[in-house]
């Protein structure tokens, strides 16, 4: 692995994403805004998984959203920009 | 003009004090990834570095070829625990970009190909601890590794040391950079185990 073109799809977000979320995430529709492409979220591109999740447009590589976990906590980012969301999970 | 930092004092230190809390040694280079990476011809290449005034210096590669070289050797240390002893690394000490620098920031944003950003206090790129390295080993550095050139700031958990470098912007506030902002220490001492925001 590690090569740099080697990243996952977004299934592998199912784990880390429902420890945080209701809902089954796979299959949540996401529209990229800077191509307007649009997919379920098992169709990104997911470069990790340390030292955090990075899931991308799979057409123009614009950040979908990045999930780190450290310990009891889960931290989210929602699009490109900063300002992560820090949940607070039991192990 | 080339020369040798003191940097390889180091090596004459026994391994196990050269070990910080919580990592392990490895023979390996791992690669980490935030996305795609990005291939940046020589040609396209330029560094800058922008004050808080927005005054901006440039160098293009050749520009950064001309100026004073210096050969390093370098332990890494990540903060998913693999640390690398007596790395070689090729490039020209950040002092020299930064001298002279009408400046009162404290602070500094590294902006990368690709978007990736880190930030760390200007101080940590003076004194002769952090460089621009364009050659690993010997070899120019490979795209996976940041080439054709990244910052190296050997004393900070390696993902300060921004792979794909391309600007330096000076702030008089901290911004938190790409992992900072999502729980990654503000600073990240390897032997103070400063991984996460709580450390
Ligand atoms: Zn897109």
């Amino acid at each position: 692995m590690a090569d740099t073109s080697d990243h996952l799809d977004g299934n592998c977000l199912a784990g880390p994403l429902s420890e945080i979320l209701a809902l089954e995430p796979t299959t949540a529709w996401w529209r990229c805004p800077q191509c307007a492409r649009s997919g379920p979220l098992a169709g990104l591109h997911v470069y990790g998984p340390e030292p955090g999740l990075t899931a991308r447009c799979p057409g123009c590589a614009y950040i979908a959203l990045r999930l780190v976990r450290q310990g009891e906590h889960v931290w989210l980012t929602v699009g490109g920009g900063t300002g992560a969301f820090r949940f607070r999970v039991t192990p | 003009m080339t020369s040798f930092s003191p940097g390889f004092r180091g090596r004459a230190r026994p391994l196990a004090d050269r070990l910080p809390p919580g990592q392990y040694p490895t023979e390996a280079f791992p690669v980490l990834s935030t996305g795609p990476t990005p291939h940046v011809p020589t040609a396209a290449w330029d560094l800058t570095v922008t004050t808080e005034h927005g005054e901006t210096r440039r160098w293009t590669w050749d520009g950064m070829m001309e100026l004073p070289q210096q050969d390093t050797v370098q332990d890494l240390h990540c903060v998913t625990r693999w640390s690398r002893f007596d790395t070689r690394w090729r490039g020209v000490p950040l002092d020299v970009f930064l001298e002279d620098l009408e400046t009162a920031a404290e602070h500094v944003v590294v902006e990368s190909h690709g978007g990736y950003t880190t930030n760390l206090p200007l101080a940590d790129l003076l004194g002769g601890r952090a460089w621009i390295a364009h050659t690993y080993d010997g070899h120019p550095l490979a795209p996976e590794h940041g080439g054709p050139a990244r910052l190296l700031v050997p004393h900070l958990y390696l993902w300060k040391s921004a792979k794909w470098v391309r600007a330096l912007r000076l702030t008089t506030t901290n911004e938190p950079g790409f992992w900072e902002s999502v729980g990654y220490h503000d600073y990240g001492d390897p032997w103070r185990e400063q991984r996460t925001w709580g450390d």
